[in-house]
């Protein structure tokens, strides 16, 4: 059978985990094989090249581009510092010199003769990658990266913003549909990542930031508040560079929407424990959801990786609806009629009935559901 | 090209960015025709980081589908997980003779263009590269107003799939040309997938800069050097350049995907009686293919689109001379980037085609909610009502880029004979007409799975604004990619699934432009239906009709617009004509033209949605009440 739902967002209390630590462009790595490392350490450290800064050096001077060579005073490669010389035409007599001097401190990447263009590049930017995940290197691919893998419970989540962070659990409601208030946030959660229930608002949001938060857990945000909250209107899901400082994690969707009781109950049992997370999203082109990681114990013998597999949809299968009506709710699969069948958009699809955790029996179309590993 | 007669079974798929479609071609009682289809989500991110996977459980279904279509337990298409391909050709239950395929997942063919004047041979590069199938990046020139450094920013952070570089025309400038490949060259960029292989950049510029820019370039990218594609201002060439970037889609892009070197292995099919390797299109390409072929074949104006989750494609042929034209709107879709339309339209805008209220949070939210659960289906009807409304302003708004960018070449002098200069054609002008256009074609998701071909009809006339007299169509499960690229096996298997399945025409719009009272006759209506009936009638200004008239059958019209409206003939002419029908009828549609305008009251608007909604049938009457 053709698997036309959405394949599930992984919740776990145990999965071997393998992170990929590369570089943005090649470098040196800092750790072997074997180490064992804190999500903080810093595994691998490169150069950006600096940003160019071009000249034009015929206009500059007032001459052709063929004949710069004649009054140029660098080469390229080399090193030269703000205000040095680098071309001056003979003038007239000794007079009248043109003077073209650096405006920045760099390196001299290119010359042209056909254009007459000077390139200068600013000093190499130092960047680092961190391990952001306790564990132990597996792997090491030179230059680029390591491969980190460790043991941990684990939460996708549906969408997210801001970047990778790293905070202990703080569960801040006593239920998943309860809704956070804003007063209940306190110096206490300073460096914490807060778990607030069905919503995240935007004075939660506030209050988390002006508290120095670390990261938030949520079933659910408003898209007004995120407009709010960014400035500007999300347009194509690729979310994680956002310019704020905090993290959110939102594991259901856009509304107030109760957070899966099993999500809740394995941040409420890991309350306290080290996690490492991010928003990134990516809906396309390289699909990526947001994370929660958080580390357990384990033994080296545990770690290597499991194939990936694709979970199928059968009967007694726990799904969750991800569409109206009844978004967000928990079933299980009672039967996975073949034929097409109309809803009450008139729309044909195929369809499964489903019986939901109050006891409601629904027919839905099976791409609204996702399934739940259990 | 292959003889198509020993051709008896195809499979042919399209990997889409959220689904692969595959369709089943076969010969029967003398003639091709598509029979079954089927679909899956496409595979090629995590975890399964294969498109083979979707493949494979797209053909899966198609399989079974046969099966129970033919009552036939034994059709088989897989075998060891691959399709299985009859060397020496189909005679029993198992196998095909050929799979073909086209691609736009992992995001297509991401490029960027260069040239020297943006509006000139920048143009002829975007022109070429949105040919090939590719959605520009970016398109950077010599006056474009940013600083070199800003260019050199942008060039380092956009990692294309490849470039290509135009500018100059044969014997113009060097200088300019190759200040843009010194940018390129201090921009270094690294090609978007795969880090081990050099960026295939194209130059396809003035011929007497070649050695200067393989002198700046040619150590750091992989330079491919091709014919001129502007080679004088009056003169475009863009074949050269388009096969070069298809050549390098598949060498360099497509091999970098996941699992797309596995794919390539099995895309085959009898060429000239040998089984032989069938490259992979991207999709786009495929569309543009086979919409040249039919307007050429049928000597008509051909407009189409498809709206996808993502991006939103129009194509277009205009002119005598079958002039092509694609546009991408890269952030108009209906699914990850729908939440871009509600950037772009504004709230506003998509509420005007809404009949009923809903907040703003609400919608928001719902909005949201599809971008990040892409592949999910309204199930409650007032939530199809929103999606069609947002995929009208899709439209509209991708429909208005197209429209910007189908020109006429310019800078070019040419001769102008005298009707023109009377028509006020100069170079730079939209060669887009809505009343010359013959043919509308719409398809992707939202037009081709409409729960009612009326929606379908709907949106079309509300998003276009067809004028005159135009004939609609969708493309019901979008089959224009497999069958332009099965047009490279078998162009008759090509044309006739196209004729016989491909379309299904909706029927006919009637729209008279200009602008005149809802008190005044906007058009004299006297229509010869195939039922016998004769519907006569005076319609007032901003009235929608609906007539029937089917599939294959034609009605004798003749037609008179009100003072100060046009139907083709000039204003308040006659016009006899047929019109043809289809699934909807004939739809006539006085609420005017060039302006087309809805009041900005709900209170007055939403009656009138409903009116309109009402006589197309479009939903059912109890959102309408």
């Amino acid at each position: 059978m053709a698997q036309a739902y959405s394949p599930g967002l992984t919740v776990t209390e145990s999965i071997v985990l393998r992170k990929e630590r590369i570089l943005p462009l090649k470098g040196k790595v800092l750790v072997k094989k074997g180490d064992k490392v804190k999500a903080e350490d810093v595994v691998a450290e490169t150069k950006l090249p600096g940003k160019v800064v071009p000249l034009n050096l015929s206009n500059k001077l007032g001459i052709t581009a063929d004949m710069v060579n004649q009054y140029i005073k660098i080469k390229p490669g080399q090193e030269i510092s703000k205000n040095d010389l680098i071309a001056e035409t003979k003038g007239f007599l000794g007079l009248f010199k043109s003077q073209v001097r650096s405006p920045i401190t760099g390196e001299v990447e290119n010359i042209s003769k056909i254009t007459g263009q000077l390139l200068l590049r600013e000093p190499r930017i130092p960047v680092n990658t961190k391990a952001f995940i306790d564990g132990i290197v597996v792997d090491v691919i030179e230059e680029e990266g390591v491969i980190v893998e460790n043991k941990s419970a684990y939460i996708q989540g549906i969408f997210g913003i801001g970047g990778e962070t790293i905070g202990e659990i703080k569960v801040l409601v006593d239920s998943p549909e309860a809704i956070l208030e804003a007063s209940k946030i306190d110096e206490s959660c300073k460096d914490k990542v807060i778990v607030t229930g069905a919503l995240a608002t935007f004075d939660v949001i506030q209050k988390a930031l002006k508290v120095g938060v670390k990261g938030i857990i949520t079933g659910g945000i408003d898209d007004r508040d995120l407009k709010k909250l960014l400035g500007y209107d999300i347009g194509v899901a690729i979310t994680g560079h956002e310019d704020i400082d905090i993290t959110i994690v939102v594991t259901e969707g856009f509304g107030e929407i109760k957070m899966a009781q099993k999500t809740y109950n394995l941040l409420k049992n890991f309350e306290g424990h080290k996690s490492s997370i991010h928003g990134k999203t990516q809906i396309r082109a390289g699909v990526m959801r947001p994370e929660i990681i958080i580390p357990t114990e384990f033994t080296v013998e545990e770690l290597g990786t499991q194939e990936a597999k694709m979970a199928s949809l059968e009967i007694g299968t726990t799904i969750r609806v991800i569409r109206e009506p009844n978004f967000g709710q928990i079933g299980k699969v009672t039967a996975l009629p073949e034929k097409l069948t109309p809803v009450e958009s008139e729309t044909l699809v195929r369809i499964l009935e489903a019986e939901l955790e109050d006891g409601k029996r629904i027919t839905i179309p099976r791409a609204n559901v996702e399934i739940i590993e259990d | 090209m292959g003889s198509s007669r020993e051709l008896k079974r195809i499979i042919a798929t399209d990997c889409g960015s959220t689904t692969t479609k595959a369709i089943l071609i076969e010969y029967v009682d003398g003639e091709f025709r598509q029979t079954v289809r089927g679909e899956a989500p496409t595979t090629v991110e995590k975890p399964l980081n294969d498109v083979t996977r979707g493949v494979l459980n797209a053909v899966t279904e198609l399989e079974e589908l046969a099966r129970l279509k033919y009552d036939n337990p034994n059709i088989k298409f897989i075998k060891d997980n691959e399709i299985l391909i009859m060397e020496d050709g189909v005679t029993g239950d198992t196998g095909v003779d050929a799979y073909v395929s086209t691609s736009s997942a992992g995001g297509g063919l991401q490029m960027m263009v260069t040239g020297v004047v943006a509006r000139m041979t920048g143009e002829s590069a975007e022109r070429a590269a949105l040919g090939a199938g590719a959605i520009v990046m970016d398109l950077i020139a010599s006056n474009d107003k940013r600083a070199n450094y800003e260019k050199i920013e942008r060039i380092r952070n956009l990692r294309p799939d490849m470039i290509l570089m135009a500018g100059g025309v044969d014997g113009g400038t060097t200088k300019h040309v190759a200040e843009l490949a010194e940018l390129v060259s201090a921009a270094d960029p690294k090609p978007r997938l795969g880090s081990s292989f050099k960026l295939p950049v194209i130059y396809a510029g003035n011929t007497k800069a070649r050695e200067a820019i393989k002198e700046t370039l040619g150590d750091k990218v992989d330079l491919i050097i091709t014919e001129n594609l502007r080679p004088t201002l009056e003169v475009e060439n863009l074949g050269p350049a388009r096969d070069k970037i298809h050549d390098l889609f598949m060498e360099h892009v497509m091999a970098q995907a996941p699992g797309y070197n596995k794919l390539m292995s099995w895309t085959k099919g009898p060429v000239d009686g040998k089984i032989s390797k069938i490259p992979i299109m991207p999709t786009p390409a495929a569309v543009g293919n086979i919409m040249q072929t039919i307007a050429k074949q049928n000597d008509i104006e051909v407009l189409g689109v498809d709206i996808g989750g993502a991006t939103t494609d129009v194509f277009s042929v205009f002119t005598k001379e079958h002039i092509f034209n694609r546009t991408v709107s890269a952030n108009l879709g209906m699914s990850y980037s729908i939440s871009n339309v509600l950037a772009t339209a504004g709230l506003k805008d998509i509420l005007r085609w809404v009949p009923f209220e809903i907040n703003e949070s609400g919608l928001r939210n719902m909005i949201k909610n599809k971008m990040i659960r892409p592949t999910t289906i309204p199930q409650q009807l007032e939530e199809l009502v929103l999606e069609q409304a947002i995929a009208k302003e899709a439209l509209k708004y991708a429909f208005i880029q197209h429209k910007e960018f189908a020109v006429g070449l310019k800078g070019g002098q040419r001769k102008r004979e005298i009707s023109e200069a009377f028509s006020q054609s100069v170079s730079g002008e939209t060669i887009v007409d809505m009343m010359s256009l013959d043919l509308l074609v719409g398809s992707g998701g939202v037009l081709s799975h409409a729960p009612r071909r009326n929606q379908a009809a709907m949106m079309l006339i509300d998003a276009f604004l067809p004028e005159g007299i135009t004939r609609l169509a969708v493309d019901s499960i979008f089959m224009m990619p497999q069958l332009g690229v099965l047009a490279e096996i078998s162009e008759k298997a090509a044309t006739e699934v196209f004729e016989k399945d491909c379309l299904i025409y909706l029927g006919t719009c009637v729209a008279p432009v200009g602008k005149s009272k809802p008190d005044k006759v906007a058009l004299t209506a006297h229509i010869e239906l195939p039922n016998g009936e004769v519907f006569d009638e005076e319609i007032k200004f901003g009235e929608m009709r609906l007539l029937p008239c089917g599939v294959g059958e034609t009605a004798k019209a003749t037609l008179k617009p009100g003072r100060g409206l046009d139907l083709g003939e000039g204003k308040h002419q006659e016009v006899e004509t047929e019109l043809h029908g289809g699934v909807v009828g004939i739809v006539l549609d006085t609420r005017g033209r060039q302006p087309f305008e809805l009041p900005a009251e709900a209170s007055e608007r939403v009656p009138l949605l409903k009116k309109w909604m009402k006589e197309l049938k479009s939903y059912p009457e109890k959102i309408l009440e």
